[in-house]
């Protein structure tokens, strides 16, 4: 363990991918969710993860920021082991932004206290800074005549999009999306997914859990197909989706590309651009 | 046998479900408008008159009993209050912390304090805390004893409150704040507890009503005049004058404050209902 982390912090510049799993194994209990995960996100890559529910796929997010205490492995974000004992997890922390299928939103806040809170109590910065960048990223994701709702008054489109702000307020090199459209009514879902792909073209390093097989498709550099807590299946989107090598893998599919999900997937790329 | 064949039955009683349910109601009316004749007719009224409700000496209380004894009770019980609230906010962090002694020694403290009359309590601090410390004075003097006893009971009862509104906070609250890099303490802090809080103001609140008629404890603490609160002073005059009348006095302006606090605890109850969905 000690000889394999003195060898990746000698160099935390060039080749190093952006994010590094290696060996991953996570156990509940008894139960067994990661068994062995390697995966390697390079800086600016996309990469969308996914799979059938209970296949590991949120685990696997929530263990790079140690949401989730792996049970064996490492995680390496930046050149730094995310996994190490000593490592300052709240320092790790506030270089990965996460977004959360339930949003997550701060309920007494309003939306601008949303975005500004974190920016002053964890990165320090002044009233005036954290207000100034509050702004910037609520008019990135749209939603600027928003600033002084409460996120209760807000439909679950736009309340994912200040979450995504509110992340990527704090200037994170990583972005983590859990399932960021599955909770929303499907005619919300265009919104959000605009928002990603905007965050995907400026070149962010992100890590998708996702069921929308068109942005994996368009957006995703690669697509990485879980199941039972193994990788199944790794490559571009046309090898992954398109042309898939095992049979899991186009189970997993065909049943998903059902009529029901055609529809869906429609709608999705139709709004797609559209900010509201 | 009877309820097998439910479909078609007649009814024995030629009465509608609806009839039925309204004579029983007249029954019962009828049943308890009987006890209360019953009792306002056996009762000695001027007896009653004469020991409970003695206007001239109602009007001797006054202003004292708002000015002096109404205004000790409210100081007591908010400085019971705010001690409490303190302590009771320390020990329900400590009950969810994950180190094993504190939420240990947060549980004994909870069982001991909420299984203990409050009437023993106030004793303690009154009689031991000066044997076991000879020499040192409470700061505050009888409000600072009051504070305390009050506060050691109250804390019991609030650290459960405040405990169960921070398990009431979404878990995804705190993981969004850990993702945003806050640590436990600051997320605790900034995001948690003023959740928790808004949860918590109508039992806290009802607490405080609770608390209102347990600083009629302070009988048991020994008092100077001054320091007399409601019921010290409605007893003090009672015995003084061989009637009962100071103390129903003292009761009504007990009524005169936990009534709309009461109803201030429904309100309350009913906006955190509404704001849940």
């Amino acid at each position: 363990m000690s000889s394999t982390n003195s060898t990746n912090s000698a160099n935390s510049t060039g080749s190093m991918p952006e994010i590094h799993v290696r060996d991953l194994h996570k156990s509940f209990g008894d139960n067994e969710v990661l068994r062995g995960i390697d995966l390697e996100v390079n800086s600016g890559e996309v990469v969308c993860v996914i799979g059938p529910s209970g296949s590991g796929k949120s685990t696997l997010l929530r263990c790079v920021n140690l949401l989730e205490e792996p049970t064996k492995g490492q995680v390496f974000v930046g050149g730094t082991e995310v996994t190490h004992p000593d490592v300052d997890i709240d320092a790790v922390r506030r270089r990965i932004g996460m977004v959360f299928q339930q949003f997550n939103l701060f309920p007494h806040l309003t939306v601008t206290e949303n975005l500004t809170l974190p920016q002053r109590r964890v990165l320090g910065r002044d009233k005036d800074a954290a207000a100034k960048v509050a702004a910037d990223n609520l008019e990135r994701v749209g939603l600027s005549e928003k600033a002084a709702a409460y996120p209760a008054s807000l439909s679950g489109g736009q309340q994912q999009r200040v979450a995504i702000a509110r992340a990527l307020a704090m200037g994170p090199e990583v972005m983590l999306f859990d399932e960021p459209t599955s909770a929303l009514d499907p005619e919300l879902v265009g919104d959000v997914l605009a928002v990603m792909r905007m965050l995907a073209n400026e070149g962010m390093t992100m890590i998708v859990v996702t069921h929308e097989m068109t942005f994996a498709r368009e957006v995703a550099d690669r697509v990485v197909f879980m199941d039972g807590g193994v990788i199944v299946e790794d490559g571009t989107p046309a090898q992954v989706i398109g042309n898939p090598s095992h049979e899991r893998t186009r189970h997993f599919l065909s049943r998903l590309l059902d009529p029901a999900m055609a529809e869906v997937e429609e709608e999705t790329s139709d709004q797609v651009g559209k900010n509201r | 046998m009877s309820g097998t064949d439910t479909r078609v039955q007649p009814r024995k009683s030629g009465l509608t479900r609806r009839q039925k349910r309204a004579l029983s109601r007249g029954i019962q009316y009828a049943v308890f408008l009987a006890a209360v004749v019953a009792l306002g007719a056996t009762a000695d009224w001027d007896r009653l008159q004469n020991q409970f409700a003695q206007a001239d000496l109602a009007e001797r209380m006054f202003p004292d009993i708002i000015t002096l004894a109404l205004k000790n009770t409210v100081l007591y019980t908010l400085s019971g209050f705010a001690f409490g609230l303190a302590l009771g906010m320390v020990i329900a962090l400590m009950r969810l912390s994950p180190v094993g002694p504190y939420r240990w020694l947060a549980g004994i403290y909870i069982e001991f304090f909420r299984g203990l009359p409050a009437l023993l309590i106030f004793i303690f601090v009154g009689v031991a805390v000066p044997l076991a410390f000879p020499g040192t004075e409470i700061p505050g003097g009888t409000y600072g004893k009051v504070a305390l006893a009050l506060g050691l009971v109250a804390a019991a009862y609030m650290a459960e409150t405040i405990r169960a509104g921070i398990q009431a906070v979404p878990k995804g609250q705190m993981e969004a704040a850990r993702s945003l890099g806050f640590s436990h303490t600051r997320a605790m802090v900034s995001i948690i507890i003023p959740q928790a809080f808004r949860i918590v103001i109508p039992p806290l609140t009802n607490e405080l009503v609770l608390l209102f008629k347990d600083s009629s404890l302070v009988l048991f603490l020994g008092v100077t005049l001054e320091e007399r609160e409601l019921a010290k002073f409605g007893r003090d005059l009672a015995s003084e004058t061989a009637n009962s009348t100071p103390i129903l006095v003292a009761g009504l302006c007990y009524l005169l404050v936990t009534i709309p606090l009461g109803f201030v605890v429904r309100r309350l109850e009913a906006k955190a209902g509404e704001a849940t969905k």
